[in-house]
């Protein structure tokens, strides 16, 4: 007994000692998910460095960056950038960067690094020989300011969609939001000719799209994709409908909403380059900025975003703790529906304030991919939002230079940026446990 | 048959399913029938709302009832009427509905197929439109012999829905980009190719400055029988609705569909690669969406030419079809039928708009709600009281969860 006693003391000692070694060597062995997630993002990489050196044959004289436009108070110089050495330059970097990923060597904080490299690198590349040789400078300030405003209904409905899918409810229907709080938004601010009511009518359409979803998805089970899609459909055939009987035989009367003015912040918006860019916009803007705070305090520092986050990942859990998987839901889905009621009224009270049909033209679709690409986290979700901003924006400045490329494809580079933003650089995410998924008891 | 074509489903409830299958579903009759008038009550309501004169009458209802009442009858009834009219009353509207039906029944299984497998193919609007760039192209630059033109432009557009689906399978499965965001992007991306292709001398139409294609070859337009427009393309389409549905229930393929769909992990453990089965479903969903396109490309229209290519060719064919393939359970038959359903809305609608001045996006919103009423059996149940109650399932044809892949 005794000589047998230490035997299996032995053997636990024995079968725990490997297991160490093999604990410490998982941080050096990579998943097979990260493998060809990183050799994805080093092809790309490469690929778009090789393009950035054919791009080299059609690359004339210098291309210009105009830090001011001919409004500014403060003018700033044009930097003029040689065509030719920087975009030689930027493949160089990219091509670098790509042989970095697929060696695999580059791990932690240097991939990031490198990935930054890369991304810089394409960007500089690729306007340098849009630009060059152009008569008109590209105007930067404008290339910013552009990307806040029209990131800011992106925004809102990407924060809709996390507090919509940390409860888990998936919302496809972002676009159809926008599109019934564009259209309220429209009709009261031209009834009423004022600001705040048309806002208030767009967060109560938005409010009520929101409600539909929840009634169907969380009390009559509907599938939640599904269900997004056919409310967008309700959506484009609902406003479609009221604006061809109603508003555009009256446009005057119903579609003539006022239109918002900027706030400069005093003090900051004074400031060379950046002033003009940050503190000089309009209130939606502002207020984006603030719900983006909001959410994220809500969802991580309240009780109220505990029981979200736990409906969402674990919905039987939370019911037996006394939590209304339910009650929860409805109160996440509604409060999304009032942001991107928010986000819907930019689109009419941020341009003319007037409305056409399906003018929201995609945008919930591509706040619905920058939630996803954000990983369902809120501050993650608005960095995406700006990078689509920013792309929308570079495409529509570069029609203006008449670059090489065509505008009908320049229009479409924001979708393609997705495609390629969601297939090689994100891969698979992990969405909230029970995101799409209705709760019976 | 219709043990099989359900969804696959735990053994117990399957056993309850086949066992009340053998009956005729009336319930499912009953409630559909409600959901309609439902949806068609709201219609209603929207028309009177939004017309001015009728809403004129309504602010002195207390004193003269009538008036008001008498106002919106006239408006909701003259608006259906057209459109039971414009779809069934007679030979020339029911052909309508046939030419109208044709396109949404491709695009439909396409739709329906993905959702077999398990993937949400939002998509079949951008298949559809490289599908009718691929056939139009075809159809008006290459010259052949009368049958053989038709056959080859026919074959490049069920090629070039295939090559739009089959991207969306292949980033699925090789980079887990998720489908709907792809397919979503993709209908984007090839309006804006289409947009771009109808500048350039090879699609623009010689002489004109807007975007227009030149006009198809007769020899590559769908025959018609003379005196409607019931032409080729329904033909067609009730032909891939057979495809489709031996290709599910008869072929090897597509019983890794199914079972992919059923259970992604049960399949890859059966042995069944889940990426091929991916890209496979996606490239033939692509192709039936394609072949949409070809049926706006190379349909006939009312003066028995096609319509040349231009940015709307392929209307919203594509988003017409989820709902199509919904309300059809995502069989084959019921997909057919539900096309042919709103086929009729479509062609009914078209002359709701001529005659009764009612505009055609109010097609658009009932399609829509008669989707969302079906697909809630239990809210129609509670909103009609002698509807007998049944059980409401999470969610008949479409795979569960959503963008949790």
């Amino acid at each position: 007994m005794t000589a047998l006693d230490p035997a299996p003391r032995a053997d636990a000692a024995s079968s725990t000692a490997p297991a160490a070694p093999a604990a410490s060597a998982a941080e050096t062995v990579e998943s097979a998910e990260k493998r060809r997630q990183r050799i994805s993002t080093g092809v790309l990489i490469g690929i778009v460095g090789l393009l950035l050196l054919l791009a080299l044959g059609s690359t004339r004289g210098q291309a210009r960056f105009a830090l001011s436009d001919a409004f500014d108070e403060v003018q700033l110089p044009t930097v003029p950038l040689p065509g030719l050495p920087t975009v030689v330059v930027c493949a160089v970097l990219c091509l670098a960067a790509a042989v970095a990923f697929l060696s695999g060597r580059v791990r932690g904080r240097w991939a990031v690094v490198a990935a930054t490299v890369a991304g810089v690198a394409v960007l500089l590349g690729f306007l340098t020989w849009a630009a060059a040789g152009r008569d008109l400078p590209f105007p930067v300030s404008n290339q910013l300011a552009g990307t806040l405003s029209l990131a800011t209904p992106l925004v809102f409905g990407a924060l809709c969609g996390v507090l919509c899918e940390r409860a888990g409810v998936v919302n496809v229907s972002i676009e159809g939001q926008f599109l019934a709080a564009a259209f309220a938004a429209a009709v009261v601010g031209s009834i009423t000719q004022s600001v705040p009511a048309a806002i208030l009518a767009a967060m109560v359409a938005g409010l009520a799209m929101a409600a539909l979803l929840a009634l169907f998805s969380i009390n009559y089970l509907v599938n939640q994709v599904v269900l997004g899609v056919v409310l967008n459909l309700l959506a484009v055939g609902v406003t479609g409908f009221l604006f061809d009987q109603l508003v555009q035989p009256a446009s005057s009367t119903y579609n003539n909403a006022p239109v918002l003015s900027t706030i400069a912040i005093p003090g900051l918006s004074s400031i060379p380059f950046f002033g003009r860019v940050l503190f000089d916009q309009n209130v939606l803007a502002y207020l984006a900025i603030v719900a983006v705070v909001v959410v994220w305090v809500l969802l991580y520092r309240t009780t109220w975003g505990l029981r979200i986050r736990s409906v969402g990942e674990h919905p039987q859990a939370a019911d037996t703790v006394g939590i209304s998987v339910r009650g929860i839901r409805w109160s996440a889905v509604l409060a999304g529906g009032v942001l991107a009621g928010l986000g819907g009224s930019f689109f009419t009270l941020a341009s003319t304030g007037q409305f056409t049909k399906e003018f929201t033209v995609g945008n919930g679709f591509i706040a619905l991919a920058a939630l996803i690409m954000g990983r369902w986290r809120p501050v993650l979700a608005t960095i995406m939002c700006l990078f689509f901003g920013f792309v929308t924006q570079m495409a529509s400045q570069l029609q203006t230079l008449s670059t090489p490329m065509p505008s009908q494809l320049l229009l479409v580079l924001p979708y393609i940026a997705t495609i390629i933003a969601v297939a090689g650089l994100v891969g698979r995410v992990r969405a909230p446990a029970a995101d799409g998924i209705p709760y019976e008891k | 048959m219709s043990t099989t074509t359900g969804p696959p489903r735990p053994a117990p409830e399957a056993g309850r399913r086949a066992r009340r299958s053998t009956r005729f579903p009336w319930t499912d009759v009953v409630t559909t029938v409600a959901a309609f008038v439902l949806a068609f009550l709201v219609g209603a309501v929207l028309m009177i709302v939004s017309d001015t004169d009728v809403r004129s009458k309504f602010t002195y209802f207390f004193d003269r009832p009538s008036d008001a009442l008498i106002a919106s009858a006239d408006k909701v009834g003259g608006a259906y009427g057209a459109l039971l009219a414009g779809s069934v009353g007679g030979y020339g509207p029911l052909t309508e509905t046939t030419a109208q039906a044709a396109p949404l029944i491709c695009a439909g299984l396409g739709v329906a197929l993905a959702f077999r497998a398990g993937l949400f193919n939002i998509g079949a609007q951008g298949q559809a439109i490289v599908g009718s760039i691929f056939a139009a192209y075809v159809g008006f630059s290459w010259h052949l012999p009368p049958v053989v033109h038709l056959l080859v432009a026919v074959f490049a557009g069920l090629v070039g829905g295939a090559i739009w689906g089959g991207l969306v399978g292949w980033l699925k499965a090789g980079a887990g980009a998720h489908e709907v965001i792809v397919t979503i992007m993709l209908n984007y991306v090839a309006a804006g190719l289409l947009d771009y292709l109808l500048t350039t001398t090879v699609f623009q139409r010689p002489g004109r400055t807007d975007p227009i294609s030149p006009i198809v070859d007769w020899s590559a337009t769908f025959p018609r029988l003379a005196g409607g427009q019931l032409h080729l393309g329904f033909l067609l389409a009730i032909l891939a609705a057979v495809f489709v549905w031996w290709f599910l229930e008869r072929s090897t393929t597509g019983f890794a569909i199914r079972a992919v769909g059923a259970n992604p992990h049960a399949a890859a453990t059966a042995g069944m690669s889940v990426a091929r089965t991916t890209v496979i479903t996606m490239a033939v969903a692509g192709a039936l969406a394609g072949l949409a396109g070809v049926q706006a490309a190379l349909g006939p229209s009312a003066s028995g030419l096609p319509i040349p290519l231009t940015a709307g060719i392929v209307g919203s064919i594509g988003f017409d079809a989820i709902t199509v393939a919904l309300l059809g359970r995502s069989t084959p038959l019921g997909t057919v039928l539900a096309g042919l359903l709103f086929g009729a809305l479509h062609a009914g609608g078209l002359a709701m708009q001529s005659v009764a001045q009612t505009p055609l996006t109010l097609t658009t919103a009932l399609q829509a709600l008669i989707v969302l009423f079906v697909a809630a059996p239990a809210l129609v149940t509670r909103l009609v009281p002698f509807v007998r109650t049944r059980k409401a399932h999470a969610s008949g044809p479409v795979p569960e969860g959503g963008l949790a892949s």
